[in-house]
């Protein structure tokens, strides 16, 4: 039996397709200003690499913002409740899970069974999310990839103060101009998202084993900054951005086998 | 969906209010004084002054409700008061300037009263209207009571109430009537006792009424408490109730998650929240805010009413301790079934939501049941966030109705 997750992020849209229990494919794009195309092509992407055809699928789970705009699935659920079970499905010890996307960072603990027993969401801000990143390597003219690894070779993190992701900006640029060196620039930033991530996930106690998953998790630097804060090891698998996916399509293979 | 059914009483309290507000805007015409006074002051000696109580906080609802707050907290802010000001002040000094709102602003006041058991920015707001209208204004001073009402906070707050009748006096030019003013007690006893057995009525399984039902029948047991008016009209909405129950008519149609609700109402999101809500077949049983204007019943007795009022309104929800709130939540959550506790983060109000974080791991910890934070606040549609306040509730209740029932 063939299911899929389909999750639709402020910044990517993500595939993924399991075969008897097992990941057979993903794919990542990004999702644009139509979350309802961003799905279809997404899927229908990954559908020909793996040269399959619709038909075979038997179940597919969407999730993430974008969720109730993909027509095609058969149920729509939260991220919340994806991350959970991906992670789960990635790792069944893990306890606490932090997810750091676009849009969005949350907080979740969950049971040995993973199902989600408590979670904190941010407010309504960019700070400690992808996107704040975006903006910060932007005004960096640093690429995102090269973002994580660059803050690795920082020795004195520079301190941003500002919590808004409009102000954080022009207390970059005011650093560049004093003539901080860029690695401990980015650096900084990645402690500013880590103390504000680390701030949300300590409402709810987060504890080991602890998993980080969404976009965010490929970055190094934030990642290694969030372990700092935080005092205990944080795990990350390639998998981490499609985690949501993949728990969309573990959720699928169960309400399929439901229906 | 099943649209729930429409309560009867919806009409009565339309028709009581607008006669109501008439009333008190045509007072000038008829000789009556206005007083406007905060939520969770001593209403009673007004009444039995025969003074027209009037609330910017009712109005701030009703601001709230017909989505104008945004427009009239961008007002208030360009008149120099701050984003971060509760949207109640901002909304309410915006329409007194600019006469705006849903009633083209509230009848002019001739005297003011401000009771800072709800918070502290009632003060400054009151010494605002008291400059703007240039009007007298008294402050009810009740220090906040952590745990329990020592006796040199019962001689202070019985001293306001003397104080408090001397000044109706004054203002009123007549002598105050304790004899009446026993009678409005009872009645306020009696309207507060009524409004504790409709919420009541939310203990059967399905619940006849929602939170969202009681945030809109609320306002008679806040404007017009200690009249006849508001005892008649909870007999008959607890005889509604009551017969629902006994159908077994429920507020949600397939009530199956019963939720608790903390904080004020996002006013401008009533409609939204209960159709969000009772797509997930949840109803909100209980809430904090409803039960606030009730739960000083344990302080009160009509033989001596104005000095028990003096406990009873220094004891108000939201002037007592972390401990003591807690307390209050879990409690209402055993007592009307709870599956969750849903709490309304509100930036507006600071003495409301400080403290949630940690009242919230008590009730996890002590009533074993989740909770949810959602932020926004009450009046000021500018702040709330569509999607991300969905995707909270849809996990939360995801969640809920995984964990076995």
């Amino acid at each position: 039996m063939h299911t899929a997750g389909i999750d639709i992020g402020s910044i990517t849209a993500k595939a993924v397709i399991m075969a008897e229990g097992r990941v057979i494919g993903t794919k990542i794009i990004f999702t644009g200003y139509n979350a309802g195309n961003a799905g279809r092509r997404v899927y229908d992407e990954l559908l020909r690499e793996l040269g399959l055809d619709a038909s075979q699928i038997s179940c597919t789970i969407s999730t993430g913002y974008g969720r109730n705009s993909i027509d095609f699935a058969n149920k729509a659920i939260t991220e919340i409740i994806c991350h959970g079970t991906g992670a789960h499905f990635i790792n069944p010890d893990v306890r606490s899970i932090i997810d750091v996307g676009g849009q969005d960072s949350k907080a979740l603990i969950v049971d040995e069974k993973g199902q989600v027993k408590d979670f904190v969401m941010n407010d309504k801000c960019a700070a400690g999310t992808g996107r704040f990143l975006e903006v910060m390597a932007r005004a960096l003219e640093v690429d995102l990839y090269d973002f994580g690894q660059l803050s690795l070779d920082s020795r004195k993190p520079s301190k941003i103060s500002s919590i808004c992701t409009v102000f954080a900006e022009s207390e970059v640029i005011s650093l560049i101009s004093k003539g901080e060196k860029r690695e401990d620039i980015i650096a900084g930033i990645h402690e500013s998202v880590a103390a504000r991530v680390s701030a949300l996930a300590s409402r709810i106690g987060v504890r080991s084993p602890l998993m980080m998953t969404g976009g965010v998790a490929k970055n190094a630097g934030v990642a290694a900054a969030l372990e700092k804060k935080l005092g205990i090891p944080v795990e990350i698998f390639p998998a981490a951005q499609v985690a949501g996916a993949i728990g969309a399509a573990v959720i699928a293979r169960r309400f399929g086998s439901d229906r | 969906m099943a649209e729930s059914p429409k309560i009867k009483m919806d009409e009565k309290m339309k028709e009581i209010m607008t006669g109501y507000y008439i009333e008190a805007k045509t007072a000038s015409e008829t000789g009556k004084k206005v007083a406007w006074i905060t939520s969770g002051g001593p209403v009673e000696p007004l009444i039995a002054m025969d003074v027209i109580p009037v609330y910017p906080e009712n109005h701030g609802a009703m601001i709230g409700a017909s989505k104008m707050g945004g427009d009239l907290c961008e007002r208030a802010e360009a008149m120099g008061y701050s984003g971060d000001l509760c949207s109640y002040a901002r909304s309410d000094i915006a329409s007194a300037v600019i006469e705006g709102g849903p009633i083209g602003g509230l009848p002019k006041p001739d005297m003011l009263v401000a009771c800072n058991n709800i918070c502290g920015t009632v003060m400054k707001w009151y010494e605002v209207l008291a400059r703007f209208y240039n009007v007298p204004l008294f402050i009810f001073d009740t220090p906040m009571c952590h745990t329990e009402y020592r006796e040199e906070s019962k001689r202070y707050v019985k001293r306001q109430v003397l104080e408090y009748i001397a000044f109706l006096e004054t203002v009123c030019k007549k002598k105050f009537d304790y004899d009446v003013m026993a009678e409005v007690g009872r009645r306020s006893i009696q309207a507060q006792q009524l409004w504790q057995a409709v919420l009541d009525t939310a203990m059967a399984r399905p619940s006849p009424m929602t939170a969202f039902d009681g945030f809109y029948h609320l306002a008679l047991i806040v404007t017009l408490r200690g009249t006849q008016i508001a005892v008649e009209y909870y007999k008959d909405l607890l005889k509604e109730m009551e017969e629902r129950v006994s159908r077994g008519t429920g507020a949600v149609p397939n009530e199956k998650y019963r939720l608790m609700w903390d904080n004020l109402p996002i006013w401008y999101r009533l409609k939204w929240l209960s159709r969000k809500f009772a797509a997930h077949n949840a109803c909100l049983v209980a809430d904090t805010y409803n039960t606030a204007w009730c739960r000083s019943l344990r302080y009160i007795h009509s033989e001596d009413f104005l000095d028990s009022m003096a406990e009873g309104y220094t004891r108000m929800y939201l002037n007592i301790g972390i401990d003591q709130m807690a307390d209050t939540i879990i409690e209402m959550v055993q007592k009307y079934k709870a599956d969750g506790l849903v709490m309304h983060s509100n930036r507006s109000c600071k003495p409301y939501s400080f403290g949630q974080f940690d009242i919230a791991r008590m009730v996890r910890e002590r009533a074993g049941i989740p909770c949810l934070m959602i932020e926004s606040h009450m009046v000021d549609e500018r702040s709330f966030s569509e999607s991300q306040t969905e995707t909270r509730i849809d996990a939360f209740m995801e969640m809920i109705s995984s964990t076995p029932h």
